[in-house]
């Protein structure tokens, strides 16, 4: 296993990612953040606090189960769902940035899309991933970043985060580890 | 009965009910000569077959009071010579042939026709059961006397599937066929008390949603047809008795002098109701399996003999009439094949009887009940030999025994049962030899 | 993500089939999905090429437009097939139908049928999933699902926690009068009460009551208006008129003074109980008909949560892979 990301690292990028959204943005206005369960959840609320203390206001947060949306649900047994909250102002005419921890094939964002298209219509869908790892299978690609991470297929990326594992880090381990 | 009795046999070594050894020879149909241990004088007669049956248990050849041959009517579930064969492969020598047939057998035409089928198989002696009422109807008396006096020579009546619920009816019948020493077999259920009732009425039938068949509703009946019984005189029979009370009531009822008698099949000796939560009809019987408390008390009273006989209560059903939903599905399980097997199983393999009583409960009682003289003998020099030799010691999975039923119903078949039977003697000849019929169906 | 996989059995046949956290699962997914169903597209791609049938040999609209809705919200392709009346008579038997459905490649049928394990049977000869949507007088699963939830949300709920959701029944009363002993709706709910911590009552004349009742987890009780008095919910069976010539009781008068529910005898209860019914109700037999415009509302909300607790058994059983 091999340490990617920090603490310290981790907690940068998402600073950065936050002062990008508002700068692409032109502020917070319509600013909806929604996260893709489960550490893309925590991720989402830790932008959020970040873009309101940079901007001194309030952002809707969110989170958004796409589970019933996957298209790999036949090659595993019935997961069973998490919550969908979508913040008191709706998403119809929303800037809503989808929020998850890691970035691979892309058919999670597919399912999210999904999800999202039954939910309202936003003005714009953007997305912000705190790692992209690459191996794209569909044509979709994240507007914010915190780390390109080249891959192989049989490495593994894992991501801790504080709310969940304890403590915030990013490593590679091979898929045996 | 007509085969020419040609067979000459010895048999080396075998077991009797005393647990002896002995030579046992066997020349036109009967037993010629019996060594008083140890082996006969060692001269090998002229084309005598010798069967090795160290080890063996010799019985005398089972006897079954109560049998459903399904012929005539049902060909499709069971023939006489499908059915009797499967006796002769379960080491019964004589079956009682149930009435409950289409048509009914209540006339001396429909016994006499049974009878002579039975004699052509060859495999097994067929006795008929005449029915108790016209076409089962618990009404009209049949003609008894006629089949009683007939080639068939009834002298087991019975409405069997049906109670011969009338009181009246069922007094008269008792007093009627005392004319012949004949005797009424009671299937003893209450028939308002088990309206579509599809199991033992308990915690079981609670849980599953399946209507009830209470124990008091077989109790009640044989409780007032022992009182009957005494009132008339006469002899009276309880088929297939499967609860605890009913055994209490029938001890009762010796106790105090009246002259009853009882049965026990070899399922309620083994299966209780906690098979039914697999919905699987196999295990649906009349009356239906009971409770571990009611095996227990069935199990003793066959012991102590409060119980007389075990007899089988084979009821070969088609594959639809079982494969279909339970309350659907037709009562009935076949019994023939593996009578003997559930018995050792239950009471013998348990060390709660010996082999003479289950000679005493299988061959002679049931033999003496129907009043026939040839089956059911003590091995002696000039009985007729009518004799099962049995392996007590081979255990079979059940699923892998070929049956000659022509019904699949068993319920033993995920069981593993002990005993087979190696050697049955019809009238002095082989008809099953080392667990096969000797003439195939 | 396999801690994640559930590990419930193939088929809902009885409560029994289900674990204390099964049951959970399924209320809560149930929660989850209630929310798809308030949203404007009620429809979801989850089952999307899976064919579901809904096998009726009794008529029962309520039950199997319920399925129907549920099925079609989650994408799957439903075929209707009653049987009523049909089987026995045209000599089709219930495995020769089990075997066409599945040549017609069916994922899942959904069962009601008269006759007690009936989906017991088909699950022995089939390979698709069996659903019970009610055998006879055995079990309903999926109405005591229903009823568990509907208790749940309007008993269970809190200010941080609007639905109950993740809750169980425990430390509730729960009454259920009437006839008990033909009703399968009572044996599930028995089961699933009871698993999930409720305390039961079963209020009926004993002839209702089946022999072996004793052994259930429950207490019995005669008299409606003592055990009215100290519980939560009041779960009301339907009676069948004709049990009346069978001697179970002696007129609807006598049963609906005894057994009813009216004004007065919810005057004896110290908390006002939240009253269920399964639907349709004997109006002035089991309930008065004043009391029952007042279980009218609780009854068409049982409608929605049944679309939601059905949605979430087809999910958990059909939206997967099982080995």
């Amino acid at each position: 296993m091999k340490a990617v990301l920090s603490s310290a690292d981790i907690t940068r990028a998402l600073t950065r990612i936050s002062h990008e959204i508002i700068e692409k943005n032109r502020g917070t206005a319509e600013l909806v953040l929604l996260g893709i369960p489960t550490r893309g959840t925590h991720l989402a609320e830790r932008i959020a606090s970040e873009i309101g203390r940079i901007d001194a206001g309030e952002i809707p947060v969110g989170t958004l189960d796409i589970t019933l949306h996957r298209d790999d649900l036949r090659s595993r047994p019935p997961r069973p769902l998490t919550p969908t909250r979508i913040p008191a102002g709706g998403i119809d005419g929303k800037r809503v940035v989808l929020v998850d921890d890691v970035l691979y094939s892309g058919r999670t964002i597919r399912a999210a899309l999904d999800a999202l298209g039954e939910l309202g219509r936003p003005a714009l869908v953007q997305l912000a991933v705190l790692i992209d790892r690459g191996h794209r299978e569909l044509p979709i690609r994240a507007d914010y970043v915190g780390k390109n991470l080249p891959t192989a297929h049989e490495e593994v990326v894992r991501v801790a985060i504080k709310e969940i594992d304890g403590e915030d880090s990013v490593s590679i381990a091979n898929a045996h580890e | 009965m007509s085969e020419q009795n040609s067979g000459k046999f010895l048999l080396t070594s075998i077991r009797d009910l005393d647990g002896r050894e002995r030579d046992i020879r066997i020349a036109g149909g009967v037993i010629t000569e019996i060594s008083s241990g140890g082996e006969l004088d060692g001269i090998q007669h002229e084309d005598e077959k010798v069967i090795e049956c160290r080890g063996l248990q010799l019985l005398p050849g089972l006897v079954d009071l109560h049998t459903h041959l399904r012929e005539p009517g049902r060909e499709d579930a069971e023939t006489i010579r499908s059915g009797s064969a499967a006796a002769a492969m379960g080491g019964f020598t004589a079956v009682h042939a149930m009435a409950n047939t289409d048509p009914v057998a209540d006339t001396a035409g429909v016994v006499e026709q049974v009878v002579r089928l039975g004699r052509d198989a060859g495999y097994c002696d067929v006795f008929a059961v005449g029915a108790v009422t016209q076409g089962l109807n618990g009404r009209e008396l049949a003609e008894l006397g006629a089949m009683a006096h007939s080639m068939a020579n009834v002298r087991v009546f019975s409405d069997d599937g049906h109670c011969v619920f009338d009181s009246l009816v069922m007094r008269r019948a008792l007093e009627y066929v005392k004319q012949f020493d004949g005797v009424i077999a009671q299937h003893a259920q209450d028939p308002r008390l088990t309206e579509n009732a599809q199991m033992n009425e308990g915690k079981v039938s609670a849980k599953l949603g399946l209507a009830g068949w209470p124990a008091v509703a077989e109790e009640a009946i044989i409780a007032r047809d022992v009182l009957l019984a005494e009132h008339v005189g006469a002899r009276l029979h309880i088929c297939h008795v499967s609860t605890a009370g009913s055994v209490e009531i029938i001890r009762w009822a010796k106790a105090r002098g009246i002259n009853v008698t009882a049965e026990v099949t070899p399922h309620h000796l083994l299966l209780t109701d906690d098979l039914v939560a697999s919905y699987d009809p196999v295990f649906k019987v009349n009356p239906p399996l009971r409770t571990d408390v009611d095996v227990r008390a069935l199990r003793e009273a066959l012991v102590d003999g409060t119980i007389d006989i075990v007899a089988t209560d084979h009821a070969p059903h088609p594959k639809e009439s079982k494969e279909c939903e339970w309350s659907e599905a037709a009562n009935g399980m076949i019994g023939l094949e593996l009578a003997l097997a559930v018995v050792q199983e239950s009471i013998v393999k348990n060390k709660m009887a010996s082999w003479r009583l289950v000679a005493q409960r299988m061959s002679i009682s049931p033999a003496r009940i129907g009043r026939i003289d040839d089956h059911g003998l003590e091995l002696g020099v000039g009985i007729i030999a009518n004799l099962t030799v049995v392996d007590e010691r081979i255990e079979r999975k059940v699923s892998e025994i070929k049956s000659v039923s022509k019904s699949s119903n068993n319920p033993y078949r995920d069981l593993i049962l002990p005993g087979k039977v190696m050697h049955t003697f019809l009238h002095g000849n082989l008809v099953v030899h080392q667990g096969e019929l000797v003439r195939p169906l | 993500m396999s801690d994640n996989a559930t590990a419930m059995k193939k088929h809902l046949l009885s409560i029994n089939d289900l674990t204390r956290e099964d049951a959970l699962l399924i209320l809560d997914t149930a929660d989850e999905l209630a929310r798809v169903s308030d949203a404007p597209i009620k429809k979801l791609p989850t089952l999307r090429g899976r064919t579901v049938v809904n096998l009726f040999y009794e008529d029962s609209t309520r039950t199997r437009i319920s399925f129907e809705a549920a099925a079609k919200r989650l994408s799957a392709d439903v075929i209707n097939f009653s049987a009523k009346g049909s089987s026995v008579s045209k000599g089709e038997s219930l495995k020769d139908t089990a075997l066409t459905l599945q040549s017609m490649g069916a994922d899942a049928v959904i069962l009601r049928h008269g006759a007690s394990g009936a989906a017991h049977r088909l699950a022995q000869w089939t390979n698709g999933v069996v659903i019970n949507a009610g055998d006879g007088t055995h079990e309903h699963p999926t109405q005591a699902l229903l009823d568990a939830f509907t208790i749940r949300k309007h008993l269970k709920r809190s200010s941080g926690n609007a639905t109950g959701v993740g809750e169980d029944l425990s430390g509730l009363r729960i009454s259920i009068v009437g006839d008990i002993l033909h009703s399968r709706v009572a044996r599930s709910n028995v089961l699933l009460l009871h698993l999930l911590g409720a305390k039961i009552t079963l209020v009926a004349p004993p002839t209702l009551l089946p022999v072996g009742v004793e052994e259930w987890p429950v207490e019995i009780c005669y008299d409606f208006n003592e055990a009215i008095e100290d519980c939560d919910a009041v779960m009301m069976l339907r009676l069948q008129l004709e049990r009346m010539k069978s001697a179970f009781f002696p007129s609807a008068r006598e049963y609906s003074r005894l057994f009813g529910l009216d004004r007065e005898r919810l005057l004896h209860a110290r908390k006002k109980p939240l009253i269920l019914h399964p639907g349709p109700i004997n109006r002035g037999l089991e309930i008065s008909a004043e009391s029952a415009d007042a279980v009218e509302s609780v009854i068409l909300e049982q409608v929605a949560n049944g679309v939601s607790v059905r949605m979430a058994v087809l999910y958990l059983l059909l939206g997967g892979a099982h080995e």
